[in-house]
């Protein structure tokens, strides 16, 4: 906690030289406003590439947690292993593997070809010049596979608190499948759902290594940003009111979601 | 439902399946191409090569035991604190005990990068160098939070009036901890420590700013985007999945006995 305290007064200075990360306070609000005006269009493009990623992951997330939820049965434990396991893979490493699979000479792009998709989706600005990496789309791709888990788990937590006799009451009440789903799976499962939206939108926000590894460099978002300033420019300052721009934002978004009750009350895993 | 949907479902999940798992099921793939070049990345032909020489990779096979060693000791660290956190917050009545909850999970709901930007100003302002001993503590630091929530809930599980009932039948308060609040805590710790590892063993971003000279494994993968992939990097990451699945499947029925 200490270190993040630490920030304000490192945002409010300027840096001492060009060659180092020595600084000096003299309460330079002036880099906040900077920072805002240089660098907001990348903190527009990382919420929305994190939205995209996580609008696409809730896609396949919320089917996936009702199947392991209400079909899943005995396997249930299996399959909510089998949806951690991947995570346990090193995401650089996953990142490499997008490469292959993504790359001139991947089967994603074979398969667009002989579908014969490649004039549609450089239309479309999935591709770039019928190439796939080093695009917004292979960076949204790679968050959505990060954040996967971390809707499917909440979603499943929420929706194992439903009391299946409420269902069965819906049954005996003459609710079709569609109306019970609407009115009692739904509902219930709304705390879930905004659990995984947290959990997953903030860490593609922040995220450095899709955008680094599988982004070009229109595709940079701020976390990469904060990097830079911090370890090639060397702008300390500037690099801390960022963070803390960004931490405010986040922290926000949390407090909106919580609305006083306590962390532990959230269906988390 | 009828069975139309049910199939639908059922093919949507699979899709979902497809998309966690296309990632993992190339590099376990890859790790039996033979590849030409510097860059294991285009499929070539199969080989065992790579199996039958997993540590040819000699700066791969170092960086693989830095982030081992370095994970092991950051967990320790981390769930040894976090303990005495949770016994603290959860037994003796800390006042503002909520307020420290919440500061604890703040470092759990924003991205690494900021935990990273502050450290790193924290070294430079104490003028510690960059090396083990910050690579360390800052791994120790971001394992905490979860090391501490983890087993705060897990203390908040049980009856504290266990604690008393050993008391009252002689036993000293160091015993009564060690016969009956450790047992009792032992499958959190447990989880927490798993946890803190894997954490550990995964992080990059942080690692990037306060590990100095020190190379660990994610650092030397971002490296090898620009390097030299070689299929030993597949090879290591199919044994890691090994070990992770076969822990998942030891947790997985203290899961179910759980609920």
């Amino acid at each position: 906690m200490l270190p993040l305290l630490a920030l304000v007064p490192l945002s409010l200075s300027e840096p001492l030289s060009r060659f180092g990360l020595d600084t000096v306070f003299n309460g330079r609000i002036a880099n906040y406003l900077e920072v805002l005006q240089t660098y907001g269009p990348i903190l527009v493009r990382s919420f929305g590439f994190a939205a995209i990623a996580t609008a696409l992951g809730l896609v396949l997330a919320y089917p996936l947690a009702f199947a392991i939820r209400f079909r899943g049965g005995r396997w249930q434990p299996l399959l909510i292993g089998l949806v951690v396991l991947p995570s346990l893979t090193s995401y650089l490493v996953r990142a490499i593997a997008w490469t292959s699979l993504l790359g001139d000479n991947g089967p994603v792009l074979a398969l667009v070809e002989a579908l014969g998709l490649t004039g549609v989706l450089d239309g479309l600005g999935v591709l770039r010049d019928g190439r796939l990496l080093n695009t917004a789309a292979a960076v949204i791709l790679g968050l959505t596979n990060n954040l996967l888990p971390f809707l499917v788990l909440p979603l499943v937590v929420a929706m194992e608190r439903i009391d299946p006799r409420l269902l069965e009451a819906a049954n005996d009440l003459h609710a079709g499948p569609l109306r019970s789903f609407v009115q009692v799976v739904w509902p219930l499962s709304l705390p879930g759902l905004g659990a995984g939206i947290l959990l997953s939108l903030i860490p593609a926000a922040g995220d450095v290594v899709n955008p680094l590894f599988l982004g070009g460099p229109n595709e940079r978002m701020i976390a990469n940003t904060i990097d830079n300033l911090l370890l090639v420019q060397l702008q300390a300052p500037r690099a801390a009111a960022l963070t803390l721009v960004l931490m405010a934002l986040i922290t926000l978004a949390v407090l909106l979601q919580l609305r006083g009750r306590g962390i532990e009350e959230l269906p988390l895993p | 439902m009828n069975r139309l949907g049910s199939l639908a479902l059922g093919v949507w999940s699979a899709l979902a399946y497809g998309l966690l798992y296309a990632p993992v099921v190339v590099t376990v793939l890859f790790s039996f191409n033979a590849p030409r070049g510097r860059f294991n990345l285009v499929w070539q032909g199969f080989t065992l090569e790579n199996w039958r020489h997993p540590l040819r990779d000699a700066a791969l096979t170092e960086a693989f035991f830095t982030s081992l060693g370095l994970a092991v000791a950051a967990a320790l660290l981390a769930v040894l604190l976090g303990g005495l956190m949770a016994l603290a917050l959860g037994r003796a009545r800390v006042r503002g005990s909520r307020s420290i909850e919440l500061l604890l999970a703040l470092p759990l709901t924003n991205p690494e990068i900021v935990l990273a930007t502050a450290l790193l100003n924290l070294f430079v302002g104490i003028d510690l160098p960059r090396g083990p001993l910050t690579l360390l503590l800052s791994h120790s630091l971001f394992c905490l939070s979860y090391a501490a929530l983890i087993l705060k809930a897990r203390l908040a599980g049980f009856d504290p009036t266990l604690e008393l009932a050993a008391q009252d039948l002689g036993a000293p308060p160091l015993a009564a901890f060690r016969r009956v609040t450790l047992p009792l805590l032992a499958p959190g710790i447990l989880a927490a420590t798993l946890l803190c590892f894997s954490l550990s063993f995964d992080d990059y971003v942080v690692s990037s700013f306060t590990a100095g000279e020190i190379v660990t494994l994610p650092l030397y993968l971002a490296g090898a985007f620009q390097r030299e992939i070689s299929p030993q990097i597949q090879v290591l990451s199919t044994l890691v999945l090994l070990v992770s699945a076969a822990l998942l499947v030891l947790a997985t029925p203290s899961r179910q006995s759980r609920s």
